[in-house]
């Protein structure tokens, strides 16, 4: 009972980083129908920042609110430099372009601060909690606790921005259909930018939250942002909600197929659940729209 | 005809090659191989990306199915090498059926997604069952050159030989396939997979076939390098490979079985140029990873400023010697027919613009 | 007609133009035939060329990536010492990003076309088993792998090949050894890595400790996507068994997650651990971050880690090797720590070029194996070696140690054994030379 109990809340912690990571893709997916595959290497690449400021200063909250500014700056500027040229080109120029942003900045923070492994600092205490004597496991201790806040409240204040905003209006707009938000007045530019700061904002809070467990190196981010990416296509690219579910989803699960079963298998596991859910829905759970069916 | 003029082409290179790799000395002769095999499963990818229209960010994964099963079919049943790799190919094949019945109705990012899961997923069976696949340290087996060609034959040499006449088999059979009524069903299912239907092409299959086809590329690819490198290990098939797939697909010009060629010379020989240039110049960790953001910068680069990838680019450069006619016209200078006009006017580079067309319109 | 599903002329072509370039490029020699002394590839009249396969980026990097600089600085202090007969050494040593396959390019790119003298020092078990046998076709000697696999010894199918460190099976038996007798009657459980490393470990253990103790074995995926998850789960799997020694066969990074993970469980087993995983300062560096707010584990999640280590250690600021290869540290390799990579990869190359010397003033590459094979003295290492015509092995031993204050303090003698169930563990009894005056064996 008690492992069962300390994996359910374990895989609860794994699973908001990576609805966090979801979640960031979600957005710029609406937002530019672009999958940005350098989300996980912007989000390592603000969490250097961080260590930096928190070295230099020893407080982890002015590194913590570093690497939030940063996120939006990194992710506005890759946009208008790199990204806005693909548009109108064929779509696998913005995969291949933002693929080659991923090793760059992977390549970057190479060159920069070396292929060491480096220790990151935890928001809270890591220390589990406990009811009497019965252990709940990582997932409940303070920082898991914040963790899973922060990600839901990043989660809920972007449900918000779209649904009671005009600016969450027009990016709704744009992103359903481009041509037509640009002739009722939209400047599509500005929305795009938008989006991926916004984007950028929340890939860098999941690298705060989740490098403390993976310590920090140039590839740090590279599982995560797979386990993300296949979450939010579990959920649907185009739900909010969808990549949180799908992320709380594939952590639990491959928690238990971890301490259950074997070590080997979580990535198979996680293969087989995204393979049945987009046979049944191949636009993930919560698809807003059914697929063509001709 | 058409398959008369491709095996000839394929026999003349064929030719030019072999001879050629006689003359070089062992390192290149490995590297030929290299080449060789890399370019089978980049001609696959590019077929299933380039002519139908579909997404893999996991070939890596089939390369793995393929090198793995020439490894074990080797060790355990010593078949003849040629049945062995065709038996690679169709073992991969087989995978890729699967896949393709998985993923027949996902679209881009969803495909890509799964297909994702796939490559990363799929080397952890090695571990899983390492009594059969050697787990990390993999599998390591020998070839031997056939009696026929003497002794004193080297090995290199004959690795060479079987890779490059492999390649050239499959390119022939490629650019075969695709001059057919099967190439021409593919990409009208890929600029618009909703007339196809309604034309009668049933969709779902022929996306599946074009999976097929890829896979058993990818697999004939994994079972040459494996036969070269004599040696099969799960790390040595990292989400890394199938990313660098897609990149040389895409870098080399996407939608031409040529461009696949200047891909698969790019993805072997340019890490170890890079490589060497950073080690010769006695930089340490932090300046291996120099050859790496090269590598990502030249990808932003290339697709920005050269969209349809080097052979778009030898194209144009071709193209201006050529006297101008009326239609858009290829390197050799010969006229688009008329109805190729028609169908959009697409020229020769930019064969997903319509595609494109549709899908920014308008929800998916 | 559309011509772009033809096998195109062009890139054929330049293909075939391609081929011929490299053709030329390949043939232009690297002009090591020189004068009368040229005794073999790779070695000239000025210089000496070796070659290795490191990770230098990627998953196995961090860490690792030390060890060849660290040999390249003892090399560099060598150089401008004399020399080895007057030549300078020069070592080049290739990323292979810890992928087999890359591995195979640069050993064939050192040893075809660069025409190394030796492979010297090739790292890691799944990666260098893809070339040992190529390698050892080559007839190129190939020295001092580094990794613990007992595989490097088989002199009848690898000739050429000799291990250096302390081989994993025998880690076990005398961490199994200590275990045995100062933990009788515990419950033991093993956490180890799901390959050759953690498996021999697993077996050098269980060859000392009686299977009835054993309450549990929690091997882990490397690979894993997400390390942290899958540790902790194997860690509450641990603690569910009660145990109150965890032996661990684990690399640094997931050495630090198990900590990590015990310290959340609320779990603290006494931890037993391989010199693979336990230099303190790599450690240290992982954990840091943590130490702070490490609540009822008092000062430091490293204190009171029984290791066992096969070189001085670090704290012994006094011994005469520590501060030779500080000194070379601070000259060469200043950015780099001072710590246990650095300390591997300096002692390698202090093992290489006494090897060297003893290979002789016109050496061919026969000439270096057969040095090895006449045995070496024992040097840094603080047991002595295996080597011998017939046994490829090489340190026989290591002494336990406990790691205090951040520095790893010993705990008893040098102790050696050997590979078998049944060999016993003893005492060593001879001594450690101290280093060279002016550090040049």
């Amino acid at each position: 009972m008690q492992e069962f109990v300390e994996f359910t809340l374990g895989g609860l912690g794994d699973g908001v980083i990576y609805a966090a990571i979801g979640l960031s893709l979600v957005l710029i997916w609406r937002g530019t129908r672009v999958l940005n595959y350098a989300q996980g290497g912007m989000a390592m690449f603000t969490s250097y920042l961080a260590l930096f400021i928190i070295n230099a200063t020893g407080s982890y909250w002015l590194g913590f609110v570093v690497a939030l500014a940063a996120g939006l700056v990194l992710g506005a500027v890759l946009e208008r430099a790199v990204v806005r040229p693909t548009l109108g080109k064929p779509p696998l120029n913005a995969v291949i372009v933002t693929i080659g942003l991923l090793i760059l900045i992977e390549g970057v923070a190479g060159i920069m601060y070396g292929s060491k492994n480096r220790s990151f600092p935890a928001p809270f205490s890591i220390v589990g909690a406990k009811i009497g004597s019965f252990a709940l496991g990582p997932g409940s201790s303070p920082t898991a606790i914040f963790t899973a806040a922060a990600v839901l409240a990043a989660a809920g204040l972007l449900a918000l921005l779209f649904r009671y905003t005009a600016v969450g209006l027009r990016m709704r707009a744009s992103a359903f259909s481009g041509t037509v938000a640009q002739l009722m007045g939209i400047r599509i530019g500005r929305i795009t930018t938008l989006g991926w700061a916004l984007a950028g904002l929340i890939g860098a809070l999941a690298g705060m939250l989740v490098t403390p467990q993976t310590f920090l190196y140039p590839n740090s981010m590279d599982s995560i942002f797979v386990l993300g990416f296949t979450a939010a296509v579990i959920g649907g690219l185009d739900s909010p909600v969808g990549a949180i579910v799908g992320g709380l989803l594939l952590g639990v699960a491959l928690n238990y197929v971890t301490g259950y079963v074997g070590s080997n298998l979580p990535e198979l596991a996680g293969l087989a659940i995204l393979v049945l859910v987009l046979m049944l829905r191949p636009s993930g759970l919560f698809a807003s729209t059914a697929t063509r069916q001709v | 005809m058409t398959l008369a003029r491709h095996a000839g082409i394929a026999i003349v290179a064929g030719v030019v090659l072999l001879a050629l790799s006689a003359r070089l000395d062992s390192y290149r002769q490995y590297q030929l191989a290299e080449v060789a095999a890399t370019v089978v499963a980049v001609a696959g990818l590019t077929v299933l990306i380039g002519i139908s229209g579909q997404i893999s960010i996991g070939h890596g994964a089939f390369m793995f199915i393929g090198a793995y099963a020439t490894a074990l079919i080797i060790m355990h049943l010593n078949w003849n090498l040629a049945l062995v790799i065709l038996a690679s190919a169709v073992v991969a094949g087989l995978a890729g059926a699967v896949m393709g019945v998985a993923a027949a109705r996902l679209r881009g990012p969803y495909l890509a997604g799964a297909t994702l899961m796939l490559a990363v997923a799929l080397p952890a069976v090695a571990y899983q069952w390492q009594g059969v696949f050697g787990g990390d340290q993999g599998l390591d087996f020998a070839v031997t050159t056939p009696g026929f060609l003497g002794v004193n034959f080297g090995l290199t040499e004959w690795q060479a030989w079987v890779c490059c006449v492999c390649a050239l088999l499959v390119m022939v059979v490629l650019a075969n396939v695709l001059r057919s009524r099967v190439g021409r069903n593919w990409r009208a299912v890929r600029d618009n997979d909703t007339a196809a239907a309604l034309a009668g092409l049933n969709v779902a299959v022929l996306r599946v076939r074009a999976f097929v086809v890829s896979a058993a590329c990818a697999g004939v690819a994994g079972s040459l390098l494996a036969t070269t490198m004599l040696n099969v290990t799960p790390g040595a098939f990292t989400l890394a490979l199938s990313i660098q797939l897609l990149t040389a697909v895409v870098l080399g010009g996407l939608g031409s079985l040529a461009g696949a060629v200047w891909g698969g010379i790019i993805l072997v020989l340019v890490p170890p140029f890079l490589t060497n240039f950073a080690s010769s110049h006695g930089l340490a960790s932090a300046g291996a990873s120099v050859p790496i953001a090269g590598y990502g910068l030249v990808l932003i680069v290339v697709m920005l400023a050269f969209p349809t990838g080097v052979q778009g680019g030898v194209r144009r450069l071709l193209g201006p010697v050529v006297p101008a006619a009326s239609g858009p016209v290829n390197a050799l200078g010969r006229r688009w027919p008329a109805i190729r006009k028609k169908a959009g006017g697409r020229d020769a580079g930019h064969e997903l613009t319509s595609t494109q067309e549709v899908d920014k319109e308008g929800t998916r | 007609m559309n011509r772009s599903h033809r096998l195109g002329i062009a890139p054929l072509a330049a293909l075939a133009a391609g081929t011929l370039v490299i053709a030329a490029c390949g043939n232009s020699g690297s002009g090591s035939s020189g004068a009368l002394q040229a005794s073999a590839p790779g070695v000239t009249t000025k210089t000496i060329t070796i070659g290795s396969h490191q990770p230098l980026t990627g998953i196995a990097a961090p860490g690792y990536d030390e060890i060849a600089p660290a040999s390249n600085a003892y090399f560099q202090y060598v150089n401008a010492h004399g020399g080895v007969y007057g030549r300078k050494i020069i070592y080049k040593y290739l990323n292979d990003q810890y992928n087999s396959s890359i591995t195979t390019t640069d050993v064939r790119q050192l040893i075809l076309q660069d025409k190394v003298f030796a492979i010297f020092n090739g790292l890691g078990t799944p990666t260098h088993l893809a070339v040992a046998p190529f390698i050892n076709a080559e007839k190129v000697p190939d020295l001092f792998v580094a990794s613990g696999c007992a595989c490097w010894n088989a002199t009848s199918t690898l000739p050429e090949t000799f291990g250096w460190q302390i081989n994993y099976i025998r880690e076990g038996k005398l961490l199994g050894n200590y275990i045995e007798s100062h933990f009788k009657g515990d419950k033991i459980a093993y956490f180890y890595q799901n390959d050759e490393f953690g498996q021999d470990g697993v077996k050098g253990l269980s060859y000392e400790i009686p299977a009835s103790q054993v309450v549990a074995k929690e091997p882990y995926n490397v690979a894993a996507s997400n390390p942290a998850g899958e540790v902790g789960t194997l860690t509450a799997a641990l603690k569910a068994s009660k145990a109150q020694v965890v032996v661990a066969f684990a690399v640094p990074a997931f050495m630090a997650l198990l900590r990590l993970s015990e310290l959340s469980l609320g779990y603290s087993p006494t931890l037993v651990s391989s010199d693979v995983g336990s230099d303190p300062i790599t450690l240290t560096g992982l954990l840091n971050s943590f130490a702070k707010k490490s609540g009822s584990f008092g000062a430091g999640l490293i204190q009171g880690i029984i290791t066992d280590s096969y070189l001085p250690s670090l704290g012994s600021a006094g011994d005469s090797w520590i501060k030779l290869f500080t000194k070379i540290h601070d000259q060469y390799i200043p950015k780099l720590p001072m710590d246990g990579n650095v300390l591997y990869g300096m002692s390698v190359a202090y093992t290489f070029v006494q090897a060297l010397f003893k290979a002789g003033k016109n050496p061919t590459r026969q000439d270096l194996v057969n040095a090895v094979n006449g045995g070496l003295p024992q040097g840094v290492s603080v047991a002595p070696y295996a080597y011998s015509g017939s046994d490829h092995d090489g340190m026989t031993g290591a002494y336990m140690a406990e790691v205090k204050n951040g520095v790893l303090v010993a705990l008893g003698p040098t102790q050696v054994t050997d590979n078998s169930p049944t060999g016993p563990v003893t005492t060593d009894s001879t001594a450690q030379p101290p280093a060279p005056a002016n550090g040049i064996p």
